[in-house]
């Protein structure tokens, strides 16, 4: 049984980056563009968690609730 | 060794979170919770196994494969539940919790009702008439 901990690593990783990436914007004085980036990373991490969770709600469903 | 790594995940989760939580809160918690879906994923699979063995006891014992049914699909909806108000609770927002558990509660009290409805009958059968003589 092997988990997908690739996800995790990618999360993290996005999240590092536009961290970076918002600081960096933030130096340069681009405000707005620092919060357009923190956005776009939060709806990519938001789709892949949401993926997963579906998947789990379909396996819940397979185990539980159908015979 | 499922717990080494189900273990090892969680301990790598942890300090990637600690590293992500104070540059950015939001996706320290997006990450603790995609990791505990797929830890929940794994374990699915090992319940999949237990709820096999419970389903092939119930036709050998030739129950009513209604009440094993409304059985499974309860603690389904508690594991969902749970599931759900630990996010809530991760987040911050405890009153939300809260609510998702008593809405699982509900749905569960609500799928009991045949099995309730069957067991006064029964007992209803079982006792004498009243008055009748």
């Amino acid at each position: 049984m092997s988990l997908d901990v690739n996800t995790i690593f990618q999360i993290a990783g996005i999240g590092i980056i536009v961290a970076m990436i918002q600081t960096v914007l933030k130096q340069m004085g681009k405000e707005d563009w620092a919060q357009w980036v923190t956005l776009i990373g939060f709806v990519v991490i938001l789709a892949m968690a949401a993926t997963l969770i579906d998947d789990l709600f379909q396996k819940i469903k397979n185990v539980f609730l159908f015979f | 060794m499922d717990i080494i790594q189900i273990v090892g995940i969680g301990l790598a989760a942890t300090f990637l979170a600690l590293l992500l939580k104070e540059k950015s809160p939001v996706f320290a918690s997006l990450l603790t919770l995609v990791v505990g879906t797929l830890i929940f994923i794994t374990l699915v699979d090992q319940i999949k196994l237990v709820m096999d063995m419970l389903r092939q006891i119930a036709v050998t014992a030739h129950l009513n494969t209604i009440y094993v049914a409304t059985v499974l699909k309860i603690i389904g909806i508690a594991y969902i539940a749970e599931f759900g108000a630990q996010i809530a609770k991760d987040g911050g927002q405890a009153n939300l919790a809260g609510k998702i558990e008593m809405a699982g509660k509900v749905i569960i009290l609500v799928m009991a009702i045949p099995i309730l409805t069957a067991i006064v009958e029964t007992v209803l059968q079982l006792m004498p008439q009243m008055g009748g003589g």
